[in-house]
């Protein structure tokens, strides 16, 4: 985790479950932080904000672990989705 | 003593009609009302698709002074109580307007108006509000819009419980009357959701299917959003009996539990204490329920742990027991869903045809029950459940009795 875009999404993801970001690793999935169906959502949505990109419903789906974060926000930042992506982000 | 209480009007507005005519038409015809939203920008969401009134023109209803006073959720409000009341055929004498209960249910009230006015203020600047925002917002506008339509004065009163809000409404109404409170009372709710600050809410929740509504069907995406308003007038039977009134169904039982769970996820285990707990209140055996009208919304968790919830309840019955959610045709009208529903139900029981479960593609292994999928089916059922339980996992399932 050391390029500066992973560890801005990792740091958002602590800072909207309110845990230190030294508990997150890169293959920690939600259900291990206590991220449930609600609190994913609501961290896709501080993503969203963080990154100015529009995570759609279908690839939110399949974001499950932090490692999915990093991947699906990375791919939408680097696409220059700058608040319009309308296609699936294939976040696996 | 406890009377018998039946159901002597009904009224309904919501995606399917305007009348309880047309949405038994469309739900026996399993006819859905969900098309592309007109009501708010669809271009700036995600879904597109939502079961709005259609062709609404509340001048048909009421004055310009008195739409200027009634968001759309009391209209609705009113509009059914309207139906409701004329379809008991109730005359209201000075004794009995003290002798009649109105409960109804929302779960938020004049949001449009609220939107409206937000707008107003921040994003165009004015620093004026209007004077007229605070009554059409109130949880309680329909309730005392319909207390003065009709000069009913007795008990009042509005409930919110968000998804359940009308099946708690119907049920607190009900046992008003089996109690003596009163002699006549009003239940149901109304809900008007199509503003954009709400929907942009809901967007963000992830819980909107893109295309349609498909309770217990694999391919299910998510719930619809829809609005309208439905009414029960109900009555002792002794009350019903002296003045001749035709008789749609018996309410029996009512059952109310909380999940103490989570705020969105659902439990089972309390839809099921619901389920039980309105039977008991009735008096009615598993083996006697034939129908029940689910909560069936259309997301993942919702309809495996309803499905879950009934098997629990009915055991080996739950196999021979039908099973729909008409949500797929009129969506999901959040604090008026029960009173549509509820509607819906009486209707099923007194006209002997089960409506579907509309836009049904796939059998899912998690919902295997029989969901009466896409064709509307002729039964006679003698009992049959009403079920609602909401975010926040608070629960209200009525129990009917068909009436004969």
């Amino acid at each position: 985790m050391s390029d500066e875009l992973t560890q801005r999404i990792v740091k958002v993801i602590a800072d909207t479950q309110h845990i230190p970001v030294e508990t997150l690793k890169l293959d920690s999935t939600f259900a291990e932080l206590n991220i449930d169906s609600l609190d994913g959502i609501n961290v896709l949505f501080a993503l969203e904000n963080e990154f100015n990109i529009n995570i759609p419903d279908e690839a939110a789906k399949e974001i499950r672990s932090v490692r999915d974060a990093v991947e699906g926000v990375t791919r939408l930042v680097e696409g220059g989705a700058g608040g319009a992506s309308s296609e699936p982000a294939h976040a696996s | 003593m406890r009377h018998r209480v039946v159901v002597t009007g009904l009224g309904v507005i919501c995606a399917l009609g305007h009348n309880r005519k047309c949405f038994w038409d469309s739900l026996r015809a399993g006819r859905s009302g969900i098309e592309p939203i007109e009501g708010a920008d669809r271009t700036q969401l995600r879904f597109q698709n939502g079961g709005e009134v259609r062709n609404f023109d509340p001048l048909q209803y009421f004055d310009q002074r008195e739409i200027d006073l009634l968001d759309r959720f009391a209209q609705f409000g009113a509009i059914s109580a309207r139906e409701a009341v004329a379809d008991a055929g109730l005359e209201f004498t000075p004794e009995l307007r003290e002798r009649t209960a109105i409960v109804t249910g929302s779960c938020v009230g004049g949001q449009g108006t609220e939107d409206e006015g937000f707008v107003s203020l921040y994003r165009r600047n004015n620093p004026r509000g209007n004077p007229l925002t605070i009554p059409r917002v109130m949880n309680n506008a329909g309730a005392s819009r319909i207390s003065q339509e009709f000069g009913i004065v007795g008990p009042a009163w509005t409930v919110s419980t968000a998804c359940s809000s009308s099946n708690h409404a119907i049920g607190q109404a009900f046992r008003m009357v089996r109690d003596g409170d009163v002699d006549v009372a009003l239940g149901g709710g109304s809900e008007a959701i199509f503003s954009m600050g709400f929907l942009k809410s809901w967007e963000a929740m992830r819980v909107v299917s893109p295309d349609t509504c498909r309770p217990f069907s694999k391919d299910r995406r998510g719930l619809i959003l829809g609005e309208g308003g439905a009414c029960l007038v109900m009555e002792s039977l002794e009350n019903a009996q002296t003045r001749g009134a035709r008789i749609h169904a018996e309410i029996v039982g009512f059952g109310m539990s909380a999940d103490a769970h989570h705020i969105t996820q659902p439990l089972s285990e309390g839809a099921a204490r619901a389920m039980r707990l309105a039977m008991a209140d009735g008096d009615v055996q598993p083996e006697q329920v034939g129908y029940i009208n689910a909560h069936g919304t259309g997301t993942t968790a919702n309809d495996s742990t309803e499905t879950a919830a009934i098997r629990a309840v009915f055991g080996k019955h739950a196999d021979r027991l039908a099973v729909s959610s008409t949500k797929s045709m009129h969506g999901h009208a959040l604090g008026a869903a029960g009173a549509i529903e509820a509607v819906a139900t009486v209707l099923a029981l007194e006209c002997g045809t089960l409506p579907p479960t509309a836009n049904y593609n796939e059998p899912d292994p998690a919902c295997d029950l029989d969901v009466v999928p896409n064709q509307a089916r002729v039964a006679q059922v003698e009992f049959a459940l009403s079920n609602s339980f909401a975010f926040g996992g608070l629960n209200a399932v009525i129990a009917i009795k068909r009436w004969i």
